[in-house]
């Protein structure tokens, strides 16, 4: 602590221009001129202003929705050819089985961003462990490895997610490991190529000079500097977790009865109303495009305000 | 030329054999074996050892996995548990429906994309412009399913302009000598089987080609933007290259590169897609077969399925390296 203003004042000393802000922009000055160049954005905002919105609304959904996830309060009201639309009781009409759909659509987002997440985090996790292994050993390891994620990548994936899912059996799990495994190839491969193009650069070299082990140098130098292109390819991927889940359970693979709470499994139910009630089609539809088009929009705005060809402008 | 064709078929063996193994173990992880897969709940111990013996799943590994080598090489890819018919027959008898949807999808996707990235490029920061980016941004994020939907809805359901499934009306009297539909119909003459076919085609030609669409626009856009500031065209341009001359000669011809690998990387989003598409529009090729194969845990059909796609993917994309050639001058002295 006792050396800290010390320094500040040699760094305020040294400075050729003025103290203080100087000193504070060297350290995170990737991700701070990241936040500025997103801020200015109006996609990067229209994205966050989105996926805050469905984080929100799914952490809220006990609060925000009248009726639980498996409620069907409007049970009574249901006739072969009528489901009653939308009313004071139920903002946005019934379901075919007596279901409040905006409850459900509410719980419905709890679904998608947990499946979501946590997909994207297993295929993340093992991503990561895989491009790590052949980015830091290389040799055969590395080829052994890279052989195994072309393999995986030559099957067209939301293809192995249905092989994957349809073999755990069909339930919210399956779906979430059956996405993340598909995810694997993806990181590992993405995480390796920027960990090769890091290990070749001066500040490695210098590292490595200064007589640091390989491990500190991967863990501590190459590691955090490879982060931005993963941090935007995960953020696509959860656009693309929540259309993929939607699609699986979809063709059934979620598990659950026909009155689950989760877009793709109502999209499934309403496909046999189309003629009585197309709402109970479009507002799942609708929530699941808009969900994509935010993580999109914000994971785009991220690339390209971390890139640093498109930096200095 | 042929050099690398025959590079790149030989480079496939080792992949598809990886893939051969893969899925070959991944059949036999199942917990409980895939007798017990296969049974279901049916599954007493000495159906399982029947079936364990029937189908040779008491051998050793090694052993099992030869045996089943040697009947893929022999074309044998099992039996469809569910209709008991074996797999080769049921793709073969579906696949023509799948190509006729696919290729349709990807003209509209290519016959569309390509010019609308263009024209986009051409007026960049137009209003134009920023609609084709916005429009396929959002063509990128709404599921195949639920565009299947709006348009089985809109246009099949509200309007009746087309119809909402099948591949041709049942009262329609036609014969298939190929099962290409279209092509049945354009070879026998039969004008109105061929119309009908073609109509029972547009929508989910449509909703599977939204994406590729979107994307291939993007790309083409991207590519046109980068190729017009490139030196070498502004050298054409000095050389006093008249501008029609120069932006089909140098500017497109270039800037197909990248759009010519996008749409070869669009076939595997199609096959993905068709089994949404094909379920909704009840549409029999193999996307809605492969759909119903998961539901009742069809194990060979899904096996054959995944390798036979995996070959047409890769072959595929080596025609696409091939079509690299016929457009850059360039890539053929290699």
């Amino acid at each position: 602590m006792s050396t800290e203003p010390a320094a500040q004042a040699v760094v305020a000393a040294t400075a050729p221009t003025g103290p203080g802000g100087r000193a504070g922009d060297e350290g995170a000055s990737i991700w701070r001129v990241a936040a500025r160049r997103l801020r200015r954005n109006p996609g990067a905002i229209l994205g966050a202003v989105i996926v805050l919105a469905f984080v929100l609304v799914a952490l809220l959904a006990p609060v925000i929705a009248p009726y639980g996830p498996q409620e069907l309060p409007g049970r009574a009201e249901i006739r072969p050819t009528f489901i009653p639309g939308p009313s004071p009781e139920h903002l946005l009409g019934l379901d075919r089985y007596g279901g409040d759909l905006f409850s459900k659509l509410v719980w419905g987002a709890r679904a998608s961003l947990v499946i979501g997440v946590l997909s994207t985090m297993l295929g993340l996790l093992g991503g990561a462990l895989v491009g790590l292994l052949a980015g830091a050993f290389g040799g055969w390891v590395d080829t052994a490895t890279m052989r195994l994620v072309d393999l995986m990548l030559s099957v067209p994936s939301l293809l192995l997610a249905v092989s994957i899912a349809a073999v755990i059996g069909q339930s919210p799990t399956a779906v979430v490991i059956a996405i993340g495994v598909v995810q694997v190839p993806i990181f590992a491969r993405l995480l390796r190529g920027t960990m090769l193009a890091q290990r070749g650069q001066d500040y490695v070299l210098a590292a490595r000079s200064l007589g640091l082990s390989r491990r500190t140098v991967t863990m501590s130098h190459v590691l955090p500097n490879s982060l931005g292109p993963v941090i935007v390819q995960a953020t696509l991927m959860l656009a693309t977790a929540v259309i993929e889940a939607a699609a699986l359970s979809f063709l059934g693979l979620g598990g659950g009865s026909p009155t689950t709470a989760e877009w793709g499994r109502m999209l499934t139910a309403a496909q046999n109303e189309l003629e009585v009630a197309p709402r109970l089609a479009m507002w799942p539809g609708a929530l699941i495009a808009i969900t994509a088009l935010g993580f999109t929009l914000f994971g785009e705005a991220l690339r390209e305000a971390l890139d640093p060809k498109t930096r200095k402008r | 030329m042929v050099r690398l064709i025959l590079q790149r078929l030989a480079l496939l063996v080792p992949t598809l054999l990886g893939l051969s193994v893969l899925l070959f173990l991944w059949v036999r992880a199942l917990p409980g074996g895939p007798a017990t897969a296969l049974l279901g709940e049916r599954a007493t111990p000495e159906a399982v050892e029947r079936i364990n013996s029937l189908y040779g799943f008491d051998k050793p590994l090694l052993e099992q996995y030869l045996t089943w080598i040697g009947q893929l090489l022999q074309g044998n890819f099992g039996t469809s548990t569910r209709t008991q018919v074996p797999v080769l027959e049921e793709f073969l008898d579906r696949f023509p429906a799948t190509i006729e949807l696919t290729l349709l999808a990807l003209v509209f996707a290519v016959g569309i994309g390509i010019p609308l990235g263009y024209v986009a490029a051409r007026h960049q920061g137009k209003a134009l412009d920023h609609t084709t980016v916005v429009a396929s941004l959002l063509g990128v994020t709404v599921p195949v399913f639920f565009l299947a939907f709006l348009l089985k809805f809109l246009f099949a359901v509200q309007l009746g302009w087309f119809p909402s499934a099948g591949r041709q009306s049942p009262s329609m009297v036609a014969t298939h000598p190929t099962g290409f539909y279209v092509l049945d119909g354009l070879l026998t003459g039969e004008w109105d089987a061929a119309w009908d076919a073609l109509l029972h085609l547009v929508l989910p030609a449509i909703a599977l080609g939204s994406i590729p669409l979107a994307i291939i626009a993007r790309i083409t856009r991207a590519s046109v933007i980068e190729v017009q500031s490139a030196d070498y065209v502004r050298t054409a341009r000095a050389k006093g290259l008249r501008p029609p001359r120069l932006r089909r000669r140098v500017v497109i011809r270039n800037a197909m590169l990248p759009v010519a690998t996008t749409i070869g990387l669009q076939v595997g989003l199609l096959l993905s897609g068709a089994v949404l598409t094909e379920t909704v529009f009840a549409f029999n090729g193999i996307g809605s077969f492969l759909a119903a194969a998961v539901f009742n845990l069809d194990y060979a059909v899904l096996q054959g399925f995944i390798l036979f796609i995996a070959v047409v993917y890769a072959l595929v994309n080596l025609a696409v390296d091939v079509s690299y050639g016929l457009i850059d001058p360039r890539m053929r002295v290699r």
